[in-house]
C-alpha cells in the first residue's frame, strides 16, 4: 500500500514545486492604465500619458524588468465607468495583461477594486484619491501607489496652521462631486478639531465645470472671509482663480488652493503671490531634494521637450505606480531565486514595497495604502518661469499624517492629537 | 435679505442671462422656423469660443493695440457660425427636413458630437484663456465690491441690442418678415411663394452666428475647456422651454429669470444654484405646458 502511493506523491510534489518555481518567462510585460484622455479631466491623463511613454523608453532601454520589455494599453475613462469596467475585463480576460492601473477618477476605482478581486489581477490605483476605498474594505489585489485625500488635506490645513494661524473665517468653494464635498468634510473636521472657533461663513459647491463664478465672487467678496480654500481642479480651478484674481478677491483673501501645481503653469503670469499651493504629495519639477539629481532633471527636461510643458503631479503618480510595479516584480524575482515569478508571487512582493518614483521613498503599508510625504508651499514669481513657482515649501512625513491602519478618517480626525502641529516637517526656499 | 446683497445678486444674474439669452435666442430661432431641436448649437458655442480665443490670442501675442480684441471677437464668432451654419444646413439637415422630429434630433445630436471631437483635435485637451477684454475693460465699484465692467456693462448691453436690432429685423425689413411668415405658417408662406429652403438657411446661419457670438463674448471670462457646448446647450434648453418655443422675447425674459433665480440661489440657498434654471422650467411648465409666452397652436386639418 504504501509503495503504491510513493510514486503519485512523488509526482505530484514534483509538479507543485515545478509550477510554483518559475512560471515562463513572457515575451512582454503588458499593463493596461485607466485614465482620461477626453473630458475636462484628460488634464491629468494626457500628461500620465506622455509620461508613461518617456518613462516606458527609459525602462525598456535599461532591460525592461527582469529583462522584459514592458508596454502599456491605455483605456479612456472619459467614455464612462461602464466602458471602464468592460474595457477592464477585456484586457485582463482577452488580451491578458499582468496588471492593471486604474485609475484617476475615484468613483472607477471603486468599481474597479472588487473587479480586480474577481479577476485575481495586481491593480495599482495610481491617481484616484478617496481615503474611504481601504478604509470600508480590504483587498488582495488591490493597492494604492500615492497618498490618500486625509494626508492631503491635512497637510494643507497644518502648513495654513503653521503659518497663518491667526484667521477667524473661513469659506469653502468646492466642486459639486465626490471629491469636492469628501475634501472639505476632512478639512473642516480636521479645523474644527485643531482650530476650534473658526467659522464657516460660506459653503459654496457650484456644478462641476461651471464656466462662472462670478456670483460666487461677489458674495465672497462681500463677506470677506480671512481664508477662502478650493479644492478645484483642472478648468473650473483656473476659472475660480482668473476670475478672482480679476476682481481683487485673491488680495482680499488668502487663498488656499492644494490641487494649484497642476494649474500655475497655465494661470502664467496672473498668478498671485502668497496663494497656499499643493500638488498631491511631494510632486513638483522643481522638487528641492532633486532638482539637481541627473536622473530627474533630465526626466523633467524631456518631458518638456517632448510636451512644451512641466510634469505636473499625475506625471509624479504614473512614475510611482511604475516604479511600484518594477520593485514589486524584481522583489517577487530575487524572492523566488531568480526565476520569473508568477502572478501571485508579485502580488505578494506588493506588501511593504519600497519604491521611488519622481519624488521621496514611498512605502506600502499593510492595508495597501501607500505612505507618502506631502509637500505644501506658497506662490512667488520667478521671472525664469512665465508662470509662478512655490516658495517656502514644507515636507510633512506621510506616516504622521496617514489615517492608521484599520482606522476610519472621520474618527481618527475628530481626534487629532494637538501634537500633530509639532510634527517634524523640512522647509526648503525656491532656488533662483 | 441686505439691501446690498440684493443688488449684488441682481447684479451678477443679468450679466449671467445675458450670455445665456444669445444662445437660447439663437435655438429658439431656428426652432421657430424650422421646427428642428439643434442640438449642434452647443457645438457652435463651444467653437466660437474657442475660435475667438485663439484669435484674442495671436492678436494679444502679436504687437498690435490690444483693444483690436474687441473686433477679434466679432470677427472670429461670425466667421465660426457662417461657416458653421452653413456646412450643417446645406450638408446635413436639408436632407432630413421631411424625416420625422426624433431623427432630426438624433442628427443634430451626432453633429454635436462631431463638433466636440473637432475641437479636440485642433485645440487639444488643455483649458484655453484669453482674458485681455476683462482686463481692458477693467472694474467698476459697486457698494464697494469690484464687478467687471466687460460683464455687467458690455454684456447686457450686447445681449440688449441682439434682442432689438432681432426684433426690428423680424418686423421691419423684408426677410425678416419674411422669416416671420414662415415661421407662423409654413405651408400659406410656400404657396404665396416663398423659398422656404432659402429662408431656412439664412435663419440657420443667423442662429449659428448668434450662437458663436454667445461662445465668442463668453471666452474672456472663462477657461475655454472640452464640455462647454454640453453645458450651455443644456441650460439653454431650460430658457428656451421656460419661455416657450420660437420665443425670441420670451427667450428675453426667461434668461432673466433663470440668471436672477440662480444668482439668488447662490446668497440664499447656495445648495440648489444647480437646481434652480430647471426648477423654474418644470414650474413653469406645470402651470403652462407650452411655456411662458407661446401661443397654443392652432390645429390645422
Amino acid at each position: 500500500m504504501h509503495r503504491c502511493l510513493k510514486l503519485p506523491v512523488a509526482l505530484a510534489l514534483a509538479l507543485f514545486a515545478g509550477t510554483a518555481a518559475a512560471a515562463d518567462k513572457p515575451e512582454t510585460l503588458t499593463i493596461g492604465i485607466t485614465g482620461f484622455l477626453s473630458g475636462p479631466a484628460s488634464v491629468f491623463g494626457e500628461p500620465a500619458r506622455a509620461a508613461s511613454e518617456i518613462l516606458l523608453d527609459d525602462l525598456n532601454r535599461a532591460g525592461g524588468i527582469g529583462g522584459v520589455p514592458v508596454t502599456a494599453i491605455w483605456v479612456d475613462e472619459g467614455a464612462g465607468g461602464e466602458h471602464v469596467l468592460s474595457e477592464y475585463r477585456r484586457l485582463v480576460q482577452d488580451v491578458g495583461v499582468d496588471a492593471m492601473f486604474a485609475s484617476i477618477s475615484s468613483g472607477n476605482c471603486k468599481k474597479v477594486a472588487p473587479l480586480a478581486e474577481d479577476l485575481k489581477i495586481l491593480n495599482i490605483m495610481w491617481d484616484c484619491g478617496t481615503q474611504k476605498i481601504f478604509e470600508e474594505n480590504s483587498y488582495r489585489y488591490v493597492f494604492r501607489t500615492q497618498a490618500n485625500a486625509t494626508p492631503e488635506m491635512l497637510s494643507t490645513l497644518l502648513y495654513l496652521l503653521k503659518t497663518k494661524p491667526d484667521f477667524e473665517t473661513i469659506a469653502v468653494v468646492n466642486q459639486d462631486y465626490a471629491w469636492g464635498r469628501d475634501s472639505w468634510h476632512i478639512f473642516s473636521t480636521a479645523l474644527q478639531r485643531l482650530k476650534p472657533g473658526v467659522r464657516v461663513v460660506a459653503e459654496l459647491f457650484p456644478k462641476f465645470g461651471a464656466p462662472d463664478f462670478s456670483t460666487e465672487i461677489s458674495r465672497l467678496l462681500a463677506l470677506r472671509p480671512d481664508v477662502i480654500l478650493s479644492t478645484s481642479w483642472g478648468g473650473d480651478l483656473d476659472n475660480f482663480v482668473r476670475q478672482s484674481v480679476q476682481r481683487g478677491l485673491t488680495e482680499r483673501s488668502t487663498f488656499v488652493l492644494p490641487l494649484m501645481e497642476s494649474s500655475l503653469q497655465r494661470i502664467g503670469p496672473d498668478m498671485p503671490e502668497g496663494v497656499i499651493v499643493g500638488g498631491r504629495g511631494d510632486h513638483y519639477f522643481l522638487h528641492p531634494e532633486f532638482r539637481d539629481d541627473a536622473a530627474f532633471t533630465a526626466f523633467v527636461e524631456r518631458y518638456h521637450a517632448a510636451t512644451g510643458e512641466y510634469p505636473i503631479y499625475p506625471v509624479f503618480h504614473i512614475a510611482q505606480a511604475l516604479a511600484a510595479l518594477q520593485g514589486a516584480y524584481e522583489r517577487a524575482i530575487a524572492g523566488n531565486d531568480g526565476a520569473w515569478p508568477d502572478r501571485e508571487q508579485v502580488v505578494d512582493a506588493m506588501e511593504g514595497l519600497e519604491f521611488r518614483g519622481l519624488g521621496r521613498t514611498v512605502r506600502i503599508r499593510d492595508d495597501h495604502q501607500g505612505v507618502e510625504d506631502q509637500m505644501i508651499g506658497v506662490t512667488r514669481r520667478d521671472p525664469t518661469y512665465g508662470f509662478a513657482v512655490m516658495d517656502h515649501m514644507m515636507i510633512f512625513p506621510g506616516a504622521e499624517i496617514t489615517t492608521p491602519v484599520g482606522m476610519d478618517s472621520t474618527a481618527w480626525l475628530e481626534n487629532l492629537p494637538e501634537s500633530i502641529l509639532e510634527i517634524p516637517v523640512e522647509t526648503y526656499r525656491h532656488a533662483e | 435679505m441686505d439691501p446690498i446683497l440684493l443688488v449684488l445678486a441682481t447684479l451678477d444674474g443679468i450679466a449671467y442671462a445675458a450670455l445665456v439669452f444669445l444662445v437660447a435666442v439663437g435655438l429658439t430661432l431656428i426652432f421657430g422656423v424650422m421646427r428642428i431641436l439643434n442640438v449642434a448649437h452647443g457645438g457652435f458655442y463651444a467653437i466660437g469660443a474657442y475660435a475667438a480665443a485663439s484669435l484674442v490670442l495671436s492678436v494679444s501675442g502679436a504687437d498690435l493695440n490690444p483693444w483690436l480684441t474687441f473686433p477679434a471677437l466679432l470677427v472670429a464668432a461670425g466667421a465660426v457660425g457662417a461657416v458653421l451654419g452653413l456646412v450643417i444646413e446645406r450638408g446635413l439637415l436639408r436632407h432630413i427636413y421631411a424625416k420625422g422630429e426624433v431623427l432630426q434630433l438624433l442628427v443634430t445630436f451626432a453633429a454635436f458630437m462631431i463638433l466636440e471631437d473637432v475641437q479636440r483635435l485642433v485645440w487639444g485637451v488643455q483649458p484655453y484663456a484669453a482674458t485681455d477684454p476683462v482686463r481692458l475693460l477693467g472694474t467698476v465699484e459697486v457698494m464697494g465690491i469690484p464687478y467687471n465692467a466687460y460683464q455687467i456693462i458690455l454684456l447686457p448691453a450686447i445681449a440688449l441690442l441682439v434682442l432689438v436690432g432681432l426684433r426690428w429685423f423680424l418686423r421691419h425689413t423684408l426677410s425678416g418678415k419674411v422669416i416671420t411668415a414662415v415661421t407662423e405658417d409654413r405651408e400659406t408662406a410656400i404657396t404665396v411663394g416663398i423659398d422656404a429652403r432659402r429662408v431656412f438657411t439664412i435663419t440657420f446661419v443667423i442662429g449659428a452666428i448668434l450662437a458663436s457670438l454667445g461662445g465668442a463674448l463668453a471666452s474672456p471670462t472663462t477657461a475655454i475647456q472640452l464640455g462647454l457646448g454640453a453645458e450651455m446647450i443644456v441650460l439653454s434648453f431650460a430658457v428656451v422651454a421656460t419661455a416657450g418655443l420660437g420665443q425670441v422675447e420670451g427667450a428675453a425674459l426667461a434668461a432673466l429669470l433663470i440668471g436672477l433665480g440662480r444668482s439668488f440661489a447662490v446668497y440664499l440657498v447656495p445648495e440648489l444654484d444647480v437646481l434652480i434654471p430647471y426648477m423654474i422650467m418644470v414650474l413653469v411648465l406645470l402651470v403652462r405646458p407650452q411655456g411662458l409666452f407661446a401661443v397654443a397652436e392652432k390645429r390645422r386639418i
